[in-house]
């Protein structure tokens, strides 16, 4: 899988709260949590983001709350990929469950920035600014989550279980 | 070589002898637990398997607390999702308004979580249990979804800290005081994918409010459980709760720990986290005299009856402060009634205190004491995080309850002692 997008960055310790607020929560609707993506930790940024964007991030990214309604708001708004540092267990988590590609980076995110443009391969984990001609290499995953995200996501992995 | 108590509760639910931090298993789950923000997800995901049950009804949970009682038409077409659901496949354990409470003061006291056991919650506070002696971890919807279909879910080992508590707790000094000091020390990832074993003697003579305080709160320094062996306090607890039996663990003396860490609570001052972070820890002289709009007690951190005593022994006789609107939440149905029959909700009503129903309420930023932007609460919950009860210009302090009390009584931030 190859991604090509542009880079919004954020900082450390992105909580879920930013992520999604709970004030949104009374509703699960994909798209109506997208209207609200990362708004506490960026008003503008659900009307700038556009499809295929990049979030990139320091250390602990979306920690707090189990909601899943984070990494769906953020699937749902058109991001493509997120970069970060570091991940928390429940997010990281919670985004190979749903199928939302995530990659864990620490060698790359002070060298990236808000408008740059990346090229990733998933797969094997390798990230091209093309903005400054740098890579890098992030951690790929291992090859028993590898393998619910192809399937899509946990239900369709669990699905052939329960047959 | 041996193993802590975290991996032989998996090792046992994965039918495996030994394990090792960092190997993947897949375990079974003894209990499965959902929310009304969380179970609507769930459900959605567990129906594309087109399955006509779950894998056991007596072993999937299922508490509308967060918004509950609805808040709104939303929140009400959520809740009907997972009553029907809950009708629908037998599901025994679904609390209704009346008789529910906040899920992590709910399944302890109904004997739902028993030592040994492991556990998942679609909901981050789900380690709470590790009180208990349990396996217990915060999970999303998805996995929800796969556990009530299979009665499985998969783990990835965490390595184990362990910390140590000795010395003599001072007065005013509990659990929520401990947690947050861990937590100013190692950060809000610093047991980030692992399990936090609290141990030593100060939690020997510990009670189970306060273990399932610092249990509750090991996801705020990131780690995957929190979890205290079980001892005479604990079975005193779980006596009389159970409906099935369980099983002790503890760890093996030569355990490998990742760290260990060691803490002389001696000279300990009750600990409050400044915005937005609980790592921002200060000693409550610090920061005496901040100025505050709300105080709320109550939650799944402190929302027990020990927590109400001891708010409830600093207020009575007292008024709380004209321009303090303090809101107080008992953790269950059962908490509610305790506090009632023992006076302690009446002394907090003729203070002046509001008294809420079991709910999330407030500490979510839900309903019930919303905060506008520029004020200022201080509550004995565990997230402090910007906007988390309401406007994002809006500020949490964290504290314990007699912190909490003691500042309703006096309208700023005050060391117990000067109230009491
Ligand atoms: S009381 Fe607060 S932290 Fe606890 S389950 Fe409810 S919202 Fe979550």
């Amino acid at each position: 899988m190859n991604f090509v997008g542009k880079v919004y960055k954020f900082g450390s310790d992105i909580d879920t709260d930013a992520i999604i607020p709970a004030r949104y929560l009374n509703t699960s609707d994909p798209q109506e949590l997208a209207r609200h993506c990362m708004e506490d930790a960026d008003p503008n940024f659900p009307s700038v983001v556009q499809q295929g964007d990049i979030i990139v991030a320091d250390k602990n990214f979306g920690c707090g709350s189990s909601r899943e309604h984070a990494p769906i708001a953020i699937k749902a708004a058109g991001v493509s990929l997120v970069i970060a540092r570091s991940f928390a267990r429940i997010f990281y988590r919670n985004s190979v469950n749903i199928g939302l590609p995530i990659l864990e980076c620490p060698d790359c995110i002070d060298e990236i920035q808000t408008g740059d443009r990346l090229e990733v391969n998933l797969i094997k984990g390798e990230i091209k600014n093309n903005s400054t001609g740098k890579t890098y290499q992030a951690q790929p995953f291992p090859d028993f989550m590898q393998g619910i995200m192809d399937k899509g996501g946990l239900i369709e992995y669990v699905r052939e279980k329960v047959k | 070589m041996g193993m802590t108590i975290t991996e032989k509760i998996l090792a046992a639910h994965a039918d495996r002898q030994e394990v090792r931090p960092g190997e993947l298993l897949n375990c079974k789950v003894d209990v499965v637990l959902g929310n009304d923000i969380t179970a609507p997800v769930a459900i959605e995901e567990f129906e594309k398997l087109n399955m006509d049950q779950v894998f056991d009804p007596n072993r999937v949970v299922i508490v509308p607390d967060h918004f509950a009682p609805n808040k709104d038409i939303k929140s009400a077409e959520q809740t009907k999702r997972i009553r029907d659901f809950s009708r629908k496949h037998g599901i025994v354990n679904y609390f209704e308004i009346g008789r529910m409470g906040i899920e992590h003061c709910l399944l302890p006291q109904e004997g739902l979580v028993l030592p040994g056991d492991l556990v998942i919650g679609a909901d981050s506070h789900t380690c709470t249990y590790g009180a208990l002696g349990a396996f217990s971890t915060g999970v999303g919807s998805t996995d929800m979804a796969a556990a009530m279909a299979t009665g499985e879910a998969w783990f990835k080992v965490p390595e184990t800290i362990k910390f140590v508590f000795y010395g003599e707790l001072p007065p005013w000094v509990g659990g929520k005081d401990l947690i947050l000091r861990v937590i100013g020390d190692i950060g809000v990832d610093g047991a980030r994918y692992m399990a936090m074993e609290f141990t030593g003697p100060v939690i020997d003579t510990l009670s189970i409010d306060n273990r399932f305080t610092m249990a509750n709160m090991a996801i705020e320094a990131g780690g995957k459980n929190g979890i205290i062996a079980p001892d005479r306090i604990t079975l005193d607890y779980v006596q009389g709760r159970n409906k099935r039996p369980y099983k002790v663990y503890a760890s093996d003396p030569d355990a490998v720990y990742s760290q260990i860490r060691e803490y002389d609570v001696t000279n300990m001052e009750p600990i409050v986290a400044l915005p937005h972070l609980p790592e921002n820890t200060k000693k409550v002289s610090e920061v005496a005299g901040t100025s505050i709009d709300q105080v709320v007690i109550g939650s799944c951190t402190n929302g027990r009856i020990e927590d109400l005593a001891i708010a409830a022994g600093i207020i009575k006789g007292k008024k709380v402060h004209p321009e303090i609107r303090l809101i107080v939440f008992p953790g269950t149905q059962e908490i509610y009634l305790e506090a009632l029959r023992k006076g302690y909700i009446e002394a907090m009503i003729e203070a002046g205190a509001a008294v809420s129903t079991p709910t999330c309420g407030p500490c979510l930023g839900g309903h019930m004491g919303i905060l506008a932007k520029g004020e200022r609460a201080l509550a004995t919950t565990n997230r402090n995080f910007k906007g988390r009860m309401g406007d994002p210009a809006s500020e949490v302090y964290l504290s314990s309850p007699a912190v909490a009390a003691a500042s309703a009584i006096t309208g700023k931030i005050t060391p117990p002692w000067e109230v009491a």
